[in-house]
């Protein structure tokens, strides 16, 4: 077992897929010699080579455009765009054209495709280079969307994208990058479409994503303290959803917090919340509450950022305010 | 002038297609009006020469990427009519059995790898599928047809760019009409030459054709895809044309002038080809001919169009992933 950053957990997975597979190709902005810019890429550029660790110009809609014209052509395309934000820019090519095509020209096409992005806040870089959008990419049908908490199911999980023979939108939260978790030895492949369970409680159970599963964690140690016990559930994969753990998991303790990034209005936890409303009703003791970023665009500001992307304090105060009400 | 045996049937192939490709238009049309054919389509009557041109240049292996504006493409590729027609009609028996519509036309059996609706979308597309050629070591080309007002959209500059730098086997295909919807591009462009001038910003050679003229296309079309089969990159052809319609079905087209559009009937690309081939040895009897075989084509896809049940409900949660499902959730 060894240790590995997040970010060296990126380069770990595209280079276990690149190994065996010769038509996975990378292509983004300052990946190759450079290692991207958050350094994600780190030595696959001297391991496979320019041909297929292929710096692109500024031009996100031909990146993604040539992985969408690759992958309908017998490669294994993984995109990256720098920031999540980035996106907007490009939206045409992911909700219009790869993920509309396949269905409308009735199953002649497929788009093994990955798109890597670095998603999310905690950097203090504001309200441009810092949201969480794993919500644009859910409410797109045609997509799939994956976003890892921690650095061994970076590496599961990308291998599981890669050879998934759809599109899927592989969120990298920013602020976990530095994070580091131990790695087993050998081949590491996920399952798409599967939560995990890190922590099992008897009294409440925090339904988290990407940043907010760490966050979640040590609240849960907090709350323990005061006697409320959690369980936590990492989600993993916003599509394909695992809507049987996540049910279960609520049904259980009969409570059900989720822990969003992302802005307030259309967040996955509002999905979440319809469907535990819709199936496990009748198991619920409480109301299902939702902590999320509120529905304001990120400030810059460290002081402001902090208060604006749930925190362990604001995690610990809510459910206790809940439960004891 | 008199023509070889291989020669004059090369000519009068490239007569039929721009013969069908007119005929099952004006029949696309005609279904309209029996409110056969739904929604919205934009026909590329008075455009043939130029799908039909480039078209006959391409190997079977080489793509196609289109527009919304693609029956011609799709036809000029070989899928035959009826699962066209019956796609514009909404028909199980259609191309895409009714999922895609008049602007999304595929086959990619035919190398007729898409039609596509949003401006500018399909030129990077193209770029990735002659990237994957590249890559791949095929001698495949792309070839990626668009109009006018689409050269003044981001995309297309991104992908100019991105098809030179990496010397991309891949021919865009500027079919200069004249017009974007309802605006004159020449009104909302900086440059007289829309899609000729600006490859020149990208190192490419300016190359502008009389899109009217089938052999010249054919021409420019061969040379075009040859450089790009043999690594030395991408090229731009901007193909002058007209059509003489409206943009699309809601468009009676009164914005253009009386005197350009009569001067533009008058260089229809048919008559003019066909009396080319007349000058050059070819029979009255032989052209009649093929337009009698056409239309006897067209009648036929009509027939078994009409014919064509509408698509089942179980075709409505299919395909949206490779497993032929739509599942999300477990
Ligand atoms: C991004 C985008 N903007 C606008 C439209 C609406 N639209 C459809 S066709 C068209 C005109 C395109 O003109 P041109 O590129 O000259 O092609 P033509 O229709 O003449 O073949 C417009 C504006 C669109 N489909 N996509
Ligand atoms: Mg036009």
């Amino acid at each position: 077992m060894a240790q590995l950053t997040f970010r060296e957990a990126i380069a770990h997975g595209l280079a276990q897929e690149m190994r065996r597979d010769p038509s996975v190709v990378m292509i983004g902005e300052d990946i190759g010699a450079a290692g991207g810019v958050f350094k994600g890429t780190v030595g696959l550029f001297e391991e496979f080579g320019p041909v297929r660790v292929r710096d692109t110009p500024i031009s996100e809609q031909a990146i993604l455009g040539a992985a969408m014209g690759a992958a309908m052509t017998g490669l294994r395309p993984v995109a990256e765009v720098m920031f999540s934000d980035f996106f907007a820019v490009c939206w045409d090519i992911v909700a219009n054209e790869i993920a509309k095509s396949r269905y409308m020209t009735n199953g002649q096409v497929s788009f093994p495709l990955v798109i890597r992005s670095g998603n999310g806040g905690g950097l203090r870089f504001g309200a441009q280079h810092s949201q969480s959008v794993e919500n644009w990419a859910m409410m797109v049908p045609g997509l799939k969307v994956v976003v890892p908490s921690n650095a061994r199911d970076v590496i599961g999980l990308m291998a599981a994208a890669i050879r998934d023979p759809d599109p899927v939108i592989f969120l990298e939260a920013k602020a976990l990058y530095p994070t580091k978790s131990e790695i087993p030895e050998g081949e590491i492949l996920d399952t798409l479409g599967t939560a995990t369970v890190p922590r099992s409680g008897a009294d409440a159970t925090l339904v988290a994503l990407g940043a907010m599963v760490p966050r979640a964690l040590a609240a849960a140690e907090e709350l323990a303290e005061q006697g409320i016990d959690c369980t936590v559930v990492d989600v993993r994969s916003l599509v394909p959803l695992d809507t049987q753990t996540i049910l279960r998991e609520v049904s259980a303790t009969g409570r059900m917090f989720t822990v969003e990034e992302n802005p307030r209005l259309c967040g996955w936890g509002a999905e979440l919340s319809s469907i535990v409303t819709e199936e496990a009703f009748y198991d619920l003791d409480g109301p299902i509450v939702r902590i999320t970023t509120p529905h304001i665009p990120l400030p810059a500001a460290d002081a402001l950022e902090d208060l604006a992307i749930p925190s362990v304090e604001r995690i610990v105060e809510t459910v206790v305010k809940s439960m004891n009400s | 002038m008199t023509m070889t045996t291989s020669h004059i049937t090369a000519k009068l192939e490239l007569y039929r297609v721009q013969v069908a490709l007119r005929e099952f238009e004006r029949r696309a049309h005609d279904l309209f009006l029996e409110n056969l054919v739904k929604g919205t389509s934009h026909l590329g009557l008075g455009q043939e020469a130029v799908a039909a041109g480039v078209a006959a240049a391409m190997r079977p292996t080489d793509w196609t990427f289109a527009t919304y504006r693609g029956h011609n493409h799709t036809l000029a590729r070989g899928v035959p009519m009826t699962p066209v027609l019956a796609e514009l009609m909404g028909r199980s028996n259609g191309l895409m059995a009714g999922k895609g519509g008049s602007m999304h036309l595929t086959s990619v059996e035919h190398g007729m790898m898409g039609s596509y609706a949003i401006i500018g979308a399909h030129l990077v597309i193209a770029c990735g599928a002659a990237w994957s050629a590249q890559y791949r070591g095929t001698d495949q080309v792309a070839v990626c047809f668009f109009g006018d007002g689409t050269t003044n959209i981001g995309a297309f500059h991104e992908a100019l760019n991105f098809a030179a730098i990496w010397k991309l086997p891949v021919v865009f295909v500027c079919e200069n009409n004249l017009y974007m919807e309802y605006t004159r591009t020449s009104d909302i462009t900086a440059v007289e030459h829309p899609a000729a001038d600006r490859a020149r910003a990208y190192g490419l050679e300016p190359i502008i054709v009389d899109g009217n003229d089938v052999d010249a296309v054919f021409e420019v079309a061969s040379t075009a895809i040859d450089r790009a089969r043999a690594g030395e990159g991408p090229s731009m052809i901007e193909a002058k044309t007209y059509r003489h319609g409206g943009h699309s079905r809601a468009d009676p087209g009164k914005y253009r002038p009386d005197e350009e559009v009569k001067a533009w009937l008058a260089r229809d690309p048919i008559p003019m080809y066909h009396s080319r081939l007349l000058a050059e040895g070819a029979s009255e009897e032989q052209l009649v001919a093929i337009h009698h075989a056409v239309m006897a084509e067209v009648d036929l896809a009509t027939e078994e169009a009409k014919a064509g049940t509408p698509p089942g409900p179980e075709l409505l949660m299919k395909d949206v992933w490779a497993d032929g499902g739509s599942q999300w959730r477990n």
